[in-house]
């Protein structure tokens, strides 16, 4: 096993030492760095052609200038990267790539996260509810996502999300209006009811208590002034981790087992509890200067420990369940918490003089010169991912929805759910558990591949939303004849594909013990 | 041939009516035959056929192809008079909320230079399909070819022919595409469309290399050999209509990813160069002119979206044709007819 994966590696860092060479001559071919002296009309023309051939050397063999820029490349290996430069700015490539991975990193990562959170979940019930009315619209809904040019969906987005939503913001009494109300509970009733299923009156009272949720919640928002100045306040914070914890509970354990139940309600009354002490510790942290998002996490972590502690605590024969199902409580109860706090700088961020009154930002990752604590960065942080984050999730739920539903549905008819089912078990442990757990195997190897790849930068995405992430640089290199950047791009991305490979068939061998690799 | 397990009369357990609906369908037919039947029941592949024959057909009589000139009175370079500041002529009927239904002088508008849109938007079509149709068929012979003599052969050519492969496979194929576009597309479309076809047949040729490996363990290619078929008649004559299913649906999939690929390469300013047009061209030109002009910019991304959907129903419905694992399930309203219809004829069944 071991030699096999030594082996592949070995195998696969030789096709990007080759690929490496024919892209070098492909980017050679492909650029002209002399095109803006070519249609020069200054006096000294040739002399400044002269220069410029003399400064990138490309006078010399291309072999030989690849032999040197693998020189300098290979450097990397032991920690004196040479990449080679811009050669109108004079910065060095390392130094353009540090700033650039960061930022796709921040871009990729909420995107992709939620993504795959949200097209497992629906590609599940797709499979689940297979061919019916839910399953043939989410079927036609990944099709049309399939088909949406990037680019164009992106304008789209400044368009309606970013400029609409500013301006509805920015009137004087932003209330969501009765026909939108109407229109939005119609459409999350029937979702809702269609995705649940079962008999007629099952279904019409699934219906009415999903649109009556959803007109209350609205309706709510609306006379609190919600839109005005966003605060979720102790009660809504309540409703919103008690509805979590059970929700949690019906899928890790099913409500019969009352000690988890219990453990995930007791969460949720912590985090009720904790709510005024937070916010002064929250203010205590800003003061002494230690608020950022190490202490963030730190407090996240301490969260689950805690969580799962209590879970323990409920005792009982299958106490780590009742912990895991407390672990998992904590993590959208702790999130609740965290917006909540949020939302009370939202008006100070809101009338900031820089941002005057149009949050969502259509470009850029952060807004210049904005000053503010903590959380008014993080805001600006947020407002900036809000559409670039919409577009690739738009791009990519698809897909994991398509491969859910195909893997599920596979499962599905295998003899163990059957065995399963005629032991009697329930319908949620036949689910959950066996099938589940079975059609989550495909994805594990295509995650990692699809992680990188956006990592490689969500090219279009960047480019439009005008984030200086890999892709941009990419982008931007190419367009203006630089190719040192072309190839410190192209470099990483070929690296970073043999690993997502690698630790795609490592994750598969872990995890399906029926996969075993001759070596 | 005699089951014991077979059910007798009056037990019709659900299965045994599925598997009778089944078989009544594909009794007596070729696999050609039920393939075609199954893929004209797939209503969405129909839709998507027809759809993309319609758009195919306006694009390319409207404004004419390959030197014959079309029916349409403009042209998609030459500026004309700008008239009403470029808005769209076209109004849709009144029970669809316009106010009656006119084609009028410029129905998609015109742009800031009086060129018409209509044109244009077709003239970008008949790049985009041009492109979609050269990228496939060419993506589609190389794997094929590739996949067929690496899973054939076996043993150091599919080494070597796979490690290949792994080279096209290492960078995602818009990074590929963008470096070669960039002096592929001053060329023109064929040769952007060449270009990319030669870098997008990849994930084929793995897929036919691994229906290949099961393939020539089958009794008919033994048989093949030895009758003393050659290698290459065993190949073309017996496997590859056997791999035709997987080579069709991945193409047709190929094809729509094409369309979207040879866009944003486009969008990108690595693509079409005017003064070819791309609809991703136009996208790019006119997105800053969205608040005042947004005509401009809807009609491109709509006939972007109608291609690469009909294209993906299509492919569904091919899949769905070919693949033999896919059964139908039958609407409650078919097995109930069924049932019925097997309580009464159950003597004659039960002889024959």
């Amino acid at each position: 096993m071991l030699v096999f994966f030594v082996k592949r590696l070995l195998m696969s860092l030789v096709v990007v030492l080759i690929s490496t060479i024919i892209m070098y001559f492909l980017v050679d071919l492909s650029i002209d760095p002399l095109a803006d002296l070519r249609l020069s009309t200054a006096p000294n023309k040739a002399e400044q052609i002269q220069r410029r051939i003399a400064q990138l050397n490309l006078d010399q063999p291309v072999i030989e200038r690849y032999l040197s820029w693998l020189k300098g490349a290979s450097g990397c290996l032991y920690g004196s990267c040479d990449l080679g430069e811009n050669w109108k700015t004079h910065q060095s490539t390392t130094s353009l790539l540090s700033g650039a991975v960061t930022t796709t990193i921040q871009l990729v990562g909420a995107a992709t996260l939620i993504a795959i959170v949200l097209g497992v979940m629906v590609g599940l019930i797709s499979a689940l509810r297979q061919y019916t009315g839910f399953d043939y619209s989410i079927t036609f809904l990944s099709f049309l996502l399939y088909s949406l040019p990037v680019f164009w969906v992106a304008v789209l987005a400044k368009e309606f999300l970013a400029i609409d939503f500013n301006d509805f913001l920015g009137s004087p009494d932003p209330q969501i209006a009765v026909p939108t109300i109407v229109i939005a509970a119609l459409v999350v009733g029937i979702t809702v009811s269609s995705a649940i299923a079962g008999k007629m009156g099952t279904r019409l009272r699934n219906f009415a208590i999903a649109a009556g949720v959803v007109a209350i919640l609205i309706a709510y928002l609306n006379i609190s002034g919600f839109f005005k100045e966003p605060d979720l306040g102790i009660v809504l914070i309540i409703l919103i981790s008690v509805g979590w914890a059970f929700v949690i509970t019906i899928l890790s354990t099913g409500l019969r087992n009352r000690k988890a139940l219990y453990s995930a309600l007791s969460v949720a009354a912590l985090g009720a509890i904790l709510w005024l002490p937070l916010l002064y510790f929250w203010a205590w942290a800003n003061d002494a200067g230690i608020l950022g998002w190490p202490l963030v996490l730190a407090m996240f972590v301490v969260a689950l420990v805690v969580s799962a502690g209590i879970g323990l605590a409920w005792g009982g024969p299958d106490r780590t369940r009742s912990a895991r199902t407390a672990a998992l409580t904590a993590i959208p109860v702790s999130a609740t918490l965290f917006m909540d706090r949020l939302m009370q700088s939202w008006d100070n961020y809101l009338n900031n003089q820089l941002i005057k009154g149009r949050p969502i930002a259509t470009l850029g990752r952060q807004t210049p010169n904005l000053e503010g604590d903590f959380w008014i960065h993080t805001l600006d942080t947020m407002t900036h991912l809000v559409l670039p984050t919409a577009t690739l999730i738009l791009i990519s739920f698809a897909s994991y929805t398509r491969y859910t539903r195909a893997s599920t549905l596979e499962v599905m008819n295998q003899d163990y759910i059957r065995t399963a089912r005629s032991k009697g078990l329930t319908e949620r442990t036949v689910i959950m558990r066996h099938a589940f757990r079975n059609a989550l195997l495909p994805l594990a190897s295509i995650v990692p591949i699809d992680i990188i790849t956006l990592l490689g930068g969500a090219i279009i995405t960047e480019t439009v939303f005008g984030w200086f992430g890999m892709g941009r640089l990419f982008v931007d290199s190419l367009a203006n004849n630089q190719q040192d950047p072309v190839m410190a791009y192209i470099v990483i991305v070929g690296v970073l594909a043999v690993i997502a490979n690698f630790v795609s068939d490592l994750i598969y061998a872990v995890l399906d013990p029926r996969i075993r690799v001759a070596a | 041939m005699s089951t014991p397990l077979e059910p007798t009369g009056g037990i019709d357990t659900a299965e045994t009516i599925e598997n009778a609906i089944e078989l009544r369908e594909v009794e007596g037919l070729s696999q050609g035959q039920i393939v075609r039947r199954r893929f004209f029941r797939h209503r969405g592949a129909i839709i998507g056929l027809v759809v993309l024959a319609l758009v195919a057909i306006l694009a390319y009589t409207s404004i004419g192809a390959f030197g014959i000139p079309g029916w349409w009175k403009w042209d998609y370079f030459t500026p004309n008079d700008v008239q009403n500041s470029g808005t769209p002529t076209l109004s849709m009927p009144v029970w669809l909320g316009g106010n009656g239904f006119a084609i009028g002088d410029h129905p998609f508008g015109q742009d800031e230079i009086g060129r018409d849109i209509f044109a244009r938007v077709m003239k970008g079509t008949q790049t985009s399909l041009d492109v979609m149709v050269v990228i496939s068929l060419l993506a589609a012979v190389i794997g094929m070819v590739i996949g067929a003599v690496a899973g054939y052969f076996r043993g150091g050519i599919d080494q070597f022919l796979m490690r290949f492969t792994d080279l096209f496979i290492t960078f995602p194929v818009i990074v590929i595409g963008a470096v070669l576009g960039k002096f592929a597309g001053q060329a023109g479309a064929f040769w952007l469309a060449v270009a990319l076809g030669a870098i997008s047949w990849t994930t084929l040729a793995r897929l036919v290399r691994g229906e290949f490996l099961t393939l020539r363990e089958r009794e008919f290619v033994d048989a093949a050999k030895v009758a003393g078929a050659s290698s290459t008649r065993i190949i073309r004559k017996h496997m590859i209509p056997n791999a035709m299913g997987v080579i069709i649906v991945n193409t047709t999939l190929l094809a729509s990813q094409a369309v979207l690929l040879e866009t944003a390469l486009s969008y990108l300013g690595f693509g079409i160069k005017s003064p070819d047009v791309s609809l991703g061209t136009m996208i790019s030109e006119y997105q800053s002119a969205f608040s005042t002009r947004p005509w401009l910019f809807w009609w491109p991304g709509l006939f972007i979206i109608l291609i690469a959907l009909s294209v993906n129903f299509i492919g569904d419905g091919l899949r769905d044709a070919f693949d033999p694992r896919q059964k139908r399930v039958p609407s409650e309203r078919k097995m109930n007819r069924a049932a019925r219809a097997g309580a009464t004829t159950e003597p004659e069944q039960a002889t024959s």
